[in-house]
C-alpha cells in the first residue's frame, strides 16, 4: 500500500501539550498533489506543530492526516514518502557532502556504488558536484541549504516538508534561494510545505499560502487572495501593505455605507449584504491604492472618498515612496506612492494632504 | 610584538608556569637526572652518568611481563569502562527528556567519589570476599555450592575496582559530547529512515568519538599509572609496572626505579599520543 499521491488532507488535526497547551486547535486543509504551500504565522502559532505532525515526527493528540488518500498518522517518515528538511539544516557535521546526501540510501541498505552514483547525480541537479568530499563546516549557507534541500529529495518522496528553511540565509542570499526551491519543486513535481514567518516569501513561492495564529487557521488560499483579499484584521495586518481601519457605519445609502469613528470623519464603503447602521466594522485599503493630493487641488470624484491628514514621515524605497501619515486612532496609515509621481509633487513632513482612494477599492473585513 | 604586549603575555601564562615548573617540570628533571645515576646500596647515590640502570630495565624479562600485565589490565579496564560509560551518558542524553533530571542523574553518577578511592576499593572485599555478600548470596540461592573463589583477590577483582573507580571518566567526556549532538541531527536521521540502531552506528557514536578518546586518556594513564589497586585487589598475586618500581623504592634502590618511571613515562606518552592522532582532541574542547 504504497503512497503514491503527495495530495495531503488534515481533518480536524489537534495537538495538545501537557493537556492543556493548544499548539494546533482543531486544523482542517486539503494541498492538491504537487502544490506549493506555505504556512505563514509568528513564531508559536503552530505552523512547525503542523510540519512535524505531517512528517511523523510528532503524532497529533486528535484528528487524521491524508496523504494520497491514505492515513498515515502511526506511520514512519519512510513509510510516508515524506522528506523533511530542517531549520538550519542539521547536516551530518562527520559526514561528507557525499555521504551527507547518501545517508537514507545507506539505511536502506544500498550497496557503496550505487547509493554514490545517485549522490552523484543528486549532486549535479542542485551543482554540488566539486563540494562532495567537504564536511558541512566548510560550506557556505547557500551551499549548506543545496545539501539539506538534496539529502532530503534523495528518497523521491511525495512530500517535501520545509522547516524556515531560508531564515539562516542573508537577504540577497535569501532571495536567490527562494528562486531555486521553486525551480526545484517545478523540477520533482512533487508537494513542498514551507513554513515561515515572512510574509514576502510566502507569497513569493506559494500556490497555497495558509495564515495561521494561536494555532489555527486565519485564512487559506492563493497567494493573491490573501494578500488582496484578507478575511479579517490579523490577515491583513500580517500579510502587511495594508491600512486597516476600524469604526461603526452610521448611514446606508443605496450602494454605499458611511463609516466613521471618533478619529475618523466618516468614509464612504462599498454595502456587502446584510450590512446595517450600526455595524462595528474593519476595512482595509491598500496602501498602494492610495493617492495624496494637496487641499483644494480640485474637485473630488464622486467615486472615491477621503481624509484629511498629515505626512508624519517619508521613506525613500526605491521603485515607490513610503509616506507615513497621522495614524488613525492606533491604526497606522500608509501610503505608497509610485517614485516618479512624489517626486513631481515632493511632499514634506508636516504638510496636510488629502488620502483619496477609490471607494469599491476598499475591501470589508470580517 | 611589543615589550608591553610581551609582557602581557608572560603575565598571562605565569599562574601555570609558576605550578608547572615547581610541580612538574623540577620533579621530572629530578627522576630523569637520577636514572642515569648510581646506587651504593644503601640508599645512597653516587653522581656520575651511566646507562646500566636503563640496560637493567630493558633487558630485563621482568620489564615485559610487568608490561603485558598491565597492559592487560589497562585494555580490559578500558574496553568496561568505555561501554559502561557509554551506555550510561547515552541515556542520560537520549533517554531522560527532561534536562533537569538529567543533570540530576549525572550528579547521582558522582556520589562515590565523595568518598576516599581506598575506602571505596575496600568496600569490595566484604562484597566480593569469601564469605561476603556475593557468594552467600549465591550459596544461598543454591547457584553453586563452593563459594567462588575468583571474586577476591583476583585479577577479576582488579579489573572490578578499577571499572568502578574510573567508568566516571568516561561518562563525563562522552557526555559532554554527547549533549552537544544537536537532537534535529538524530531526528534527520530518522526522517532519511534510520532506525534506532543505524543511528547510534551512523551518528551518535562517530560524533562521541572525540569524548571517548579524551575518556580513554584518562582511564589508560590512570590505569597504568597506578599500582595500589592491583596490589590489594589482586592481594599480592598480581604485579603491575608502577609497583615492580614501588619494590625498587622500598629497598632504596632509587636510580633503577627512576629508570624505569622514565620508560614509564616515555610509553604513556606515545600511547597518548597515538590516541590523540586519532582525533582532534582539541578541537572538542576549545569547541
Amino acid at each position: 500500500m504504497a503512497i503514491t499521491r503527495g495530495d495531503i488532507e488534515l481533518a480536524g488535526i489537534t495537538k495538545t501539550y501537557d493537556g492543556r497547551f493548544m499548539a494546533v486547535d482543531g486544523v482542517n486543509l486539503k494541498i492538491p498533489d504537487g502544490a506549493y504551500c506555505c504556512f505563514l504565522g509568528p513564531s508559536g502559532c503552530g505552523k512547525t506543530t503542523i510540519l512535524r505532525m505531517v512528517a511523523g515526527h510528532e503524532d497529533p493528540t486528535d484528528g487524521e492526516i491524508l496523504i494520497g488518500g491514505q492515513d498515515v498518522v502511526g506511520l514512519t517518515p519512510a513509510e510516508r514518502r515524506t522528506a523533511m528538511m530542517f531549520q538550519s539544516y542539521a547536516l551530518f557535521p562527520h559526514l561528507t557532502v557525499r555521504d551527507n546526501i547518501a545517508f537514507a540510501l545507506r539505511v536502506r541498505g544500498l550497496d557503496k556504488a550505487e547509493r554514490h552514483a545517485r549522490a552523484d547525480q543528486m549532486m549535479e541537479k542542485v551543482r554540488l558536484t566539486e563540494l562532495a568530499d567537504r564536511l558541512p563546516a566548510q560550506l557556505s549557507g547557500g551551499q549548506q541549504q543545496r545539501v539539506a534541500l538534496a539529502r532530503a529529495a534523495i528518497t523521491e518522496p511525495r512530500v517535501l516538508l520545509l522547516d524556515e528553511p531560508l531564515s539562516a540565509l542573508d537577504e540577497q542570499l535569501r532571495v536567490q534561494m527562494r528562486q531555486e526551491l521553486r525551480r526545484m519543486q517545478r523540477e520533482l513535481g512533487i508537494t513542498f510545505i514551507h513554513v515561515t514567518h515572512t510574509q514576502l516569501e510566502a507569497i513569493a513561492l506559494a500556490d497555497v499560502v495558509v495564515v495561521m495564529e494561536k494555532g489555527k487557521i486565519r485564512q487559506a488560499g492563493p497567494a493573491r487572495d490573501v494578500y488582496a483579499a484578507p478575511r479579517d484584521r490579523y490577515v491583513a495586518e500580517f500579510l502587511g501593505g495594508q491600512n486597516v481601519l476600524s469604526g461603526q457605519v452610521t448611514r446606508v445609502n443605496g450602494a454605499r455605507a458611511t463609516l466613521a469613528a471618533p478619529q475618523l470623519r466618516g468614509i464612504e464603503i462599498p454595502l456587502r449584504p446584510g450590512l446595517v447602521q450600526g455595524d462595528r466594522l474593519d476595512v482595509a485599503v491598500r496602501r498602494d491604492d492610495i493617492e495624496l493630493v494637496r487641499p483644494g487641488s480640485g474637485p473630488a470624484d464622486p467615486a472615491t472618498t477621503a481624509v484629511t491628514t498629515r505626512v508624519q514621515a517619508i521613506e525613500y524605497q526605491g521603485a515607490f515612496v513610503k509616506v507615513m501619515l497621522d495614524p488613525v486612532g492606533s491604526d497606522e496609515f500608509v501610503a505608497y506612492v509610485p517614485e516618479r509621481r512624489f517626486f513631481t509633487d515632493p511632499l514634506d513632513v508636516g504638510d496636510v494632504v488629502l488620502a483619496t482612494w477609490a471607494i469599491d477599492r476598499a475591501h470589508l473585513l470580517a | 610584538m611589543t615589550r608591553r604586549g610581551n609582557l602581557a603575555g608572560w603575565l598571562y601564562v605565569s599562574p601555570l608556569v609558576l605550578v608547572l615548573v615547581p610541580f612538574f617540570v623540577l620533579p621530572i628533571l629530578v627522576v630523569l637526572a637520577a636514572s642515569f645515576m648510581e646506587t651504593d646500596g644503601f640508599g645512597g647515590i653516587i653522581p656520575t652518568v651511566t646507562l646500566a640502570n636503563y640496560a637493567g630495565v630493558l633487558t630485563s624479562k621482568l620489564t615485559l611481563d610487568l608490561y603485558l600485565a598491565t597492559i592487560k589490565f589497562t585494555i580490559l579496564t578500558w574496553a568496561f569502562s568505555g561501554i559502561i560509560g557509554f551506555w550510561v551518558a547515552y541515556f542520560l542524553v537520549f533517554h531522560i527528556r527532561n534536562p533537569l533530571i538529567a543533570i540530576g542523574l549525572f550528579l547521582v553518577c558522582t556520589v562515590p567519589f565523595w568518598t576516599s578511592n581506598i575506602i571505596r576499593m575496600i568496600s569490595w572485599i566484604p562484597l566480593l570476599g569469601k564469605e561476603g555478600l556475593v557468594n552467600s548470596t549465591l550459596i544461598g540461592a543454591g547457584v553453586v555450592d563452593q563459594p567462588l573463589e575468583f571474586l577476591l583477590f583476583s585479577d577479576f577483582a582488579v579489573v572490578v575496582a578499577y571499572v568502578h573507580q574510573l567508568t566516571i571518566f568516561m561518562i563525563v567526556p562522552i557526555f559532554n559530547a554527547l549533549a552537544r549532538i544537536d537532537k534535529r541531527i538524530v531526528e534527520a536521521a530518522l526522517d532519511a529512515g534510520a532506525s534506532r540502531f543505524d543511528v547510534l552506528r551512523l551518528i551518535v557514536l562517530p560524533m562521541a568519538k572525540n569524548g571517548i578518546a579524551l575518556g580513554s586518556i584518562f582511564v589508560v594513564s590512570i590505569v597504568m599509572g597506578d599500582f595500589f589497586v592491583v596490589k590489594v585487589m589482586s592481594g599480592g598475586g598480581s604485579a603491575s609496572v608502577v609497583g615492580a618500581f614501588y619494590e625498587d623504592i622500598s629497598v632504596l634502590q632509587y636510580p633503577p626505579a627512576a629508570a624505569s618511571a622514565i620508560v614509564l613515562t616515555l610509553v604513556l606518552t606515545l600511547v597518548v599520543a597515538l590516541i590523540l592522532r586519532s582525533v582532534d582532541i582539541r578541537r572538542e574542547i576549545t569547541r
